[in-house]
């Protein structure tokens, strides 16, 4: 599903929803934005709500992203629901790794393993 | 000329330095626009894929940081200024805002455990760890950062 001014693709594995950016570069503070309202408004459709993020289509992002993922993994614990991202470009992980986000975050390489862990 | 007059000189046989001033408004396309210029300046030079990637994060942020929390209160048409200076060696960025500054020293560790849940406050962290040197001066209102070539 992508569809308006969507910036997400959303598809369905069973009871996981898997999200993918459309835009290579998650900058832009408007589009950030309407990524965690679209994100919020997925995770507020399911009681125990799991999501996959992959960053298969991401070459760079920036701190405000990085805001918007902890503000999506803080309504998904609050939901009792599970988060994981998965296809992490070296170069991002290393903003991860900086942050130390990367001890918050649940992160797999490939979204098969990152779907298989919800099991 | 690069900032406050300064002129590199280079033997003639590498490229010649890239230097300029830009004053930009809060908007996407002006912070887009100072990353291509100095980007671009960049590869002319020599730079690769992973210098680039952490000039971006680096002048993404600190924009973002001279917009949102220097210019706060002032009207959204108040520019910031960039200098840059981009040579073989090295790449010097200076972005200086007309905000009131504020202590660099007193922002809370983004890497604590306790901060970790916390959606802000890590553009200055991240600036740190991909520059060479970062100097905040004029009270925080300016910040001078250089990225460094490794030698080959």
């Amino acid at each position: 599903m992508a569809s308006g001014d969507s910036r997400l693709r959303v598809k369905q594995d069973n009871s996981v929803t898997i999200i993918e950016f459309i835009d290579r570069n998650i900058l832009d503070e408007a589009n950030i934005q309407l990524i965690g309202e679209e994100i919020a408004a997925l995770i507020e459709a399911e009681p125990e709500p799991k999501l996959l993020i992959s960053f298969a289509n991401v070459d760079h992002l920036s701190s405000a992203a990085l805001g918007t993922l902890i503000t999506v993994n803080n309504k998904i614990r609050n939901s009792e629901g599970l988060l994981r991202l998965s296809d992490i470009d070296p170069q991002i992980y290393e903003v991860f790794v900086i942050t130390k986000l990367h001890k918050l975050f649940e992160i797999h390489p490939t979204t098969e393993q990152a779907l298989a862990s919800f099991n | 000329m690069g900032p406050g007059g300064a002129v590199i000189c280079m033997a003639p046989t590498h490229p010649q330095p890239d230097a300029g001033r830009l004053e930009i408004q809060s908007s996407r396309d002006d912070i887009d626009m100072v990353e291509k210029v100095i980007l671009e300046a960049a590869q002319r030079h020599g730079y690769q894929d992973a210098s680039c990637f952490a000039i971006r994060l680096a002048v993404e942020e600190a924009l973002v940081n001279a917009f949102h929390h220097g210019h706060r209160d002032l009207p959204k048409s108040t520019p910031v200024s960039i200098n840059y200076q981009v040579n073989p060696q090295r790449i010097c960025i200076v972005i200086e805002d007309q905000g009131p500054g504020f202590d660099v020293e007193t922002l809370p560790d983004p890497t604590a455990e306790e901060n970790l849940q916390r959606p802000t406050g890590r553009g200055v962290l991240l600036i740190r760890a991909y520059m060479t040197r970062v100097k905040f001066s004029k009270n925080g209102s300016r910040i001078e950062m250089t990225y460094e070539q490794m030698s080959n």
